[in-house]
């Protein structure tokens, strides 16, 4: 990991899916108003006749791209998380994934890391929402090498994708070698002492407590879920059986998300105490992505508390 | 193959209509009342104005519908039956466990459904998807959409509205199933639906009215509609909630209930001897 090498996964999107319309002529864009926020500006400049700017109309936006991947078009919808999800729950809901439709919903300034924006803009149930649908797959990045390959590789599957994305710059993760897979988790380090599940931006937060607590003499593993639905079963119960102790930790509310996606495969296969964190049932605040990190327990220092505590 | 016969295209129409009956019937549940209000508008899209094959259903330059109030599935099934998109037989199956003929249309499931729907104020969204992906590809397709007038009370009608005539679609052609009744009562009393070729006309429409019954004013409307350039068209169809039953017609208690035997033979005899007129 590359402390000093920082950037948001939406900008990395945005870089991804520029690239993508080169490739593939059937990826169109739509976005609500945001394209500069969002970054689908840098494919709309490139393939204007392939974007469509629906103008702050969400649940219009969401019809639009079902309409538009009858056409054999790949549609990737985008706005901010809160937005693309629970302002269009029944739009995505019916006219996405009940029809199995080929639409990408690609929410952008997902979780409490949006920060001054604060709670109406800090969407924190949108993976609860998400993955209760049925068809659809529910993708949750951690760095720029994980979602530009996400990006892309989501044009591969035929049917509705969620995938969510961050604001907050955040460092890069792995090299541009590293091999990813749709539903499998990705374990970095062997440690037993104890496994942290982290998705999105708590993927580097902790890895930043695993350094910490080596210095501790404490061994921990992180394994990062990019995929939360389908979830990673066999890692997760693998993890739960070598290891002494297990946390999740996201950007998320503690209800609905991964830790009740972890809960969940563990519940059935192999039951095991979980210590979540995430927002533990609130509604988000305004100030500095960092700080409310901090405040809400989902930084590096929450998650090396647990595990010594 | 067009159907121009004026008068062979309301015997369809009476037959579409016997259907609807029937299939609710059959369910005994399902929605009769604006099932027979669009039957005409079903009868002359289907069989006089759309560029469609049954037996090519997914062919890539057809025309699309899209019935964006999806909850009058037994006149669009009854149309996609007569004209062998499947077996008349399987309309008995209608809202039963194993069905391919769902409460509300399935795309995946029937054959000659281009959009799946149920939940109001949705379907006009994906039909301008359509005109848009249409004009992407200089497919050269029309797209038409069903909408209910009770269906317009929902924002997202507008805002698609708003989306087709500013990417100025004139391949697409909306149908207000103007019957003047929504399942609690008459829509006036709901909100505000005065004026609606004023509401049409400034978001960007070019609108036509029409009486929705009257197989020679949907034609003249649906071609003068294709005419049209440069932005979308709706036909605004007078129509009568339950017309051709005369129990049911203008009662809002035929919105969504299946008829008794008694009033089910009623319905028949009274659609089956206009067959002899």
């Amino acid at each position: 990991m590359d402390i000093n090498n920082k950037i948001a996964t939406r900008q990395s999107f945005g870089e991804a899916l520029a690239e993508l319309g080169e490739k593939n002529n059937n990826v169109v864009v739509l976005d609500a108003d945001l394209a500069k926020s969002t970054k689908t500006s840098l494919f709309a400049k490139k393939f204007p006749e392939r974007f469509v700017d629906v103008g702050i109309d969400e649940q219009n936006m969401i019809g639009v791209a079902a309409g538009l991947s009858t056409f054999g078009k790949i549609a990737y919808a985008s706005t901010f998380a809160a937005f693309a999800t629970g302002r269009v729950y029944d739009q995505i809901r019916c006219s996405v994934c009940y029809p199995k439709l080929n639409v990408k919903i690609c929410g952008t300034h997902a979780g409490i890391t949006v920060g001054e924006d604060g709670a109406t803009h800090q969407m924190i149930e949108d993976i609860n929402l998400m993955r209760g649908l049925p068809n659809m797959t529910v993708i949750s990045t951690s760095d720029d090498i994980q979602t530009k390959w996400a990006t892309e590789e989501i044009s591969k599957i035929n049917g509705p994708v969620y995938l969510r994305l961050s604001r907050l710059a955040t460092p890069i993760i792995y090299n541009s070698e590293e091999k990813f897979e749709i539903g499998k988790g990705i374990q970095i380090g062997n440690g037993t002492d104890a496994t942290v599940f982290a998705t999105g931006v708590t993927v580097a937060e902790a890895l930043k407590a695993r350094e910490n607590l080596k210095e501790a003499g404490i061994d921990i593993r992180v394994v990062d879920i990019h995929t939360i639905k389908p979830i990673d079963r066999d890692l997760i119960v693998k993890c739960a059986k070598e290891t002494n102790k297990i946390i999740t930790v996201e950007d998320h509310n503690i209800i609905g998300g991964l830790g009740s996606a972890v809960c969940e495969a563990l519940s059935e296969e192999c039951p095991t105490k979980v210590i979540r964190l995430g927002i533990r049932d609130c509604f988000g605040k305004s100030g500095k992505a960092e700080d409310l990190m901090k405040y809400f327990r989902i930084d590096s220092l929450a998650i090396e508390n647990v595990i010594k505590g | 193959m067009k159907v121009t016969n004026v008068d062979a295209l309301r015997k369809i129409a009476n037959d579409i209509r016997i259907s609807i009956i029937e299939t609710v019937y059959n369910a005994k549940s399902g929605h009769p009342g604006g099932s027979l209000s669009c039957a005409d508008i079903l009868t002359v899209l289907y069989f006089n104005q759309m560029n469609i094959n049954p037996e090519k259903p997914n062919a890539e330059g057809r025309d699309r519908f899209v019935l964006s109030k999806g909850h009058c599935s037994p006149a669009l099934y009854s149309v996609l039956a007569r004209k062998g998109y499947f077996d008349k037989e399987e309309l008995k199956t209608f809202r039963k466990i194993g069905s391919n003929l769902q409460g509300h249309p399935d795309m995946n499931k029937v054959p000659g459904v281009d959009m799946t729907t149920g939940s109001l104020g949705q379907g006009l969204s994906s039909a301008v998807g359509m005109a848009i992906a249409s004009k992407m590809d200089s497919a050269g397709c029309r797209v038409y959409c069903l909408i209910g007038d009770g269906e317009i009370d929902e924002g997202q009608i507008w805002e698609a509205a708003m989306t087709a005539s500013n990417k100025k679609l004139d391949n697409l052609c909306v149908i207000l199933d103007n019957n003047g009744l929504q399942l609690e009562t008459n829509i006036d009393e709901i909100l505000d639906q005065t004026s609606l070729h004023d509401k049409f006309a400034s978001f960007g429409f070019n609108v036509i009215e029409c009486d929705g019954h009257n197989i020679n004013n949907l034609i003249d409307a649906f071609d003068s509609a294709k005419q049209k350039k440069g932005m979308p068209s709706v036909i605004i169809a007078k129509t009568i909630k339950g017309k051709g039953v005369s129990f049911m017609e203008n009662q809002i208690e035929w919105h969504g209930k299946a008829p008794s035997e008694e009033e089910y033979n009623k319905a028949l005899e009274e659609l089956n001897s206009n067959m002899l007129k």
